[in-house]
């Protein structure tokens, strides 16, 4: 098991380390120069260089790469050009350990840059994880169990429904009508717990959640109900019967648990990926989280930003990758990892 | 999704004929999964939903040529230059001569639009699928029969596609992405063709991942099989083996895959054109219409509301078209 995980998590920084090269050729290859976005659009060629030069665009970019990896892992000094550095010292900041490269247009090191949007994000992602995973099994589970009806058709039909809306334009459905219009809402922006305790946090929360949650849970929907259908015909669950446990235990103990192998695949990659921020929610509702810095680096073409977005979102979906292979064998006795 | 009818394992009916005369036919796999599908009520509709959109899709066009259909035309008497070009009249100025209301500050008939965007929206979304499940098809039988480090590569390159963060990155080498294209097509880099080929390519350079594993399991049990020891012995090649042998009987799975994927990208392009992201208007795409109509979502509730409710359409059914074709075709696959 030690082993495995180790192995795991190896071959996990191989594919970081690749995909930051393969993210670096991409975008550092391309003719834009990034140093030119830092000022405006009647910038002096000058400053354009100097900006270049202290950042160290001015350099091929397998270079710039390896400059990079080299920071991720010890940290570096900016401006980069000794000669800048001995003219203007009063100007070198260090950017420590995981150091993801500084944001010419931003001024600031990505690394902040991205850790004060990770609460707003985390926040949207956990709320509407939440919100996803009791609706879909619950609705899941009583689809199964109702079998043929029209419960069951109503369940699986609204939920695909959702799933088919865009997200735009649900939020913006959910910010016109409930919020605006009926007023049962507030507009949501968001608030951290420290300034608006945790109701008021959750409050604001909700809409977004709701967003994301109607589009998600159509597939739990659909992989609870199938696997609590496929369990019903198992013999284990006749003998349940047989020796007279009580239905709801049955559901619980032993129908459900066959579904949880599936549901926590799809959950953990799910989370992962929301966690990144979710790009067109947060641009809806105007939350200043990962998903909008992402949009606006990129507007911005704010090269740093984006690259530092990318590595951390797929390490994310890495790291949610190895954590499911691990819950599987601790779920499923049968599978062995190793 | 598994939907209530096709859950269900209806024996074969008998046919009155056969068994009056004492006879049972013999009936081929085909013919078999052709009578479960048509049995299923819910995927027969979803069927002809899809047929009927992909008419649609095909007529337009024609119907833009002829003239009948104006999806660029302009009237500015029909709006209310009082409310800031909202359409005059109730349901978004809807008449015997727009039936389904004009759009706000332009006056063009909305159904021209919508139908002329289905177009592209199809179009979008059938060469994305294309693009897909070539390099998914084509990967996964080389991973799957070959086996050993060829595979552990594509492998690892499967994990990596999937790992990279889909929307940001196409987000990010639009610009480029689309710049390139304008020099190598026809038309600016605001011009349909030169946005529409780089959403595709892009779309479909992320999708073919899971199609390459799917394909993989299925090649792993096939090259088992005695055919394709028989096709080795009579020294047929690697090509051969790929294409002529293995390829056939993965048509089921691609099939499915394909119903299955389609929609995704059909909600893809709305998504991205919200982001900026494909073909621009004035050319219409249900993603840039409804990208455009949610900016109308309190003043024309028509305008907000028909572009959502064809997306929702296509989607569902195409769907519910795929997950009845899955259980027609492999009654008792994997989900």
């Amino acid at each position: 098991m030690f082993a495995y995980v180790v192995r795991r998590c190896f071959t996990g920084v191989i594919m970081l380390v690749v995909m930051s090269f393969v993210t670096y050729f991409l975008f550092f290859a391309s003719p834009l120069d990034p140093g030119k976005f830092a000022c405006g659009k009647s910038c002096p060629p000058a400053l354009i260089k100097q900006t270049d030069k202290a950042l160290g665009f001015d350099k091929p970019w397998p270079v710039q790469w390896k400059d990079f990896a080299v920071g991720v892992v010890k940290g570096r000094d900016y401006p980069e050009d000794p000669a800048l550095r001995k003219s203007a010292p009063q100007l070198i900041s260090h950017c420590s350990a995981p150091c993801l490269g500084y944001s010419q247009v931003n001024l600031i090191n990505v690394t902040s840059e991205l850790k004060d949007k990770i609460p707003i994000s985390a926040s949207l992602a956990l709320v509407a994880f939440l919100m996803w995973i009791a609706g879909g099994i619950s609705l899941g589970a009583i689809a199964a169990l109702t079998k043929g009806s029209i419960v069951d058709r109503g369940v699986v039909g609204i939920s695909l429904v959702f799933y088919a809306l865009p997200t735009f334009w649900m939020g913006l459905f959910l910010i016109e009508f409930p919020a605006i219009k009926w007023g049962l809402v507030a507009v949501p922006s968001y608030t951290s717990i420290a300034d608006g305790g945790v109701w008021g946090w959750l409050s604001n929360l909700f809409l977004p959640a709701l967003t994301l949650a109607l589009f998600y849970m159509a597939g739990y929907v659909r992989i609870t109900r199938a696997f609590v259908l496929e369990s019903m015909s198992e013999d284990y669950l006749r003998t349940a019967k047989a020796k007279g446990l009580a239905p709801r235990k049955i559901l619980v103990k032993h129908t459900m648990r066959a579904a949880l192998t599936p549901i926590v695949t799809l959950a953990g990659l799910d989370f992962a990926g929301l966690l990144g921020g979710a790009i067109i929610t947060e641009q809806v509702f105007n939350f200043n989280g990962l998903g909008k810095l992402a949009v606006d680096s990129i507007q911005t073409f704010d090269l740093p930003t984006t690259l530092g977005l990318v590595l951390l979102l797929a390490a994310f979906v890495i790291v949610a990758n190895i954590i499911v292979d691990i819950l599987y064998a601790v779920i499923d006795p049968r599978v062995r990892v190793g | 999704m598994s939907f209530p009818e096709s859950q269900l394992e209806v024996a074969e009916p008998i046919d009155p004929q056969i068994t009056a005369t004492g006879l049972v036919a013999g009936q081929s796999p085909t013919r078999l999964a052709y009578n479960r599908f048509r049995r299923d009520r819910l995927s027969m509709i979803s069927f002809w939903i899809v047929v009927f959109y992909f008419a649609a899709g095909i007529v337009s066009p024609i119907l833009v040529k002829v003239g009948v259909s104006k999806p660029y035309g302009q009237d500015q008497k029909l709006l209310n230059i009082d409310l800031g070009g909202i359409p005059s009249g109730s349901w978004g100025g809807t008449s015997w001569h727009h039936l389904l209301g004009v759009e706000p500050r332009v006056g063009t008939d909305f159904l021209s639009r919508l139908s002329y965007g289905i177009t592209f929206s199809l179009t979008i979304a059938i060469c994305a699928t294309v693009v897909a499940v070539v390099i998914g098809v084509v990967l996964g039988i080389i991973s799957g029969f070959s086996g050993g480090y060829v595979d552990a590569v594509i492998g690892r390159f499967i994990d990596m596609t999937l790992s990279f963060p889909q929307t940001l990155m196409l987000l990010a080498l639009s610009t480029t992405g689309v710049a390139l294209f304008a020099k190598i097509l026809p038309g600016e880099a605001t011009d349909p063709i030169p946005n529409g080929v780089y959403e595709v390519l892009v779309l479909g350079l992320f999708g073919w991942p899971s199609i390459a594993r799917l394909i993989r399991g299925q090649v792993l049990s096939i090259r088992e099989r005695e055919f394709i020891d028989a096709a080795r012995l009579s020294g047929a090649s690697r090509g051969r083996i790929y294409f002529k042998e293995i390829l056939p009987n993965l048509w089921a799975p691609v099939l499915v895959q394909f119903t299955l994927i389609m929609p995704a990208y059909v909600s893809a392009e709305a998504a991205l054109a919200f982001l900026g992201v494909g073909i621009p208007p004035p050319t219409p795409t249900l993603g840039n219409i409804l990208g455009d109509s949610v900016n109308f979502s309190g003043s024309d509730f028509s305008y907000f509301l028909y572009p959502a409710l064809l997306l929702a359409i296509i989607v569902v059914s195409f769907n519910l078209l795929g997950d009845g074709l899955r259980d027609a075709l492999d009654p008792k696959g994997d989900r």
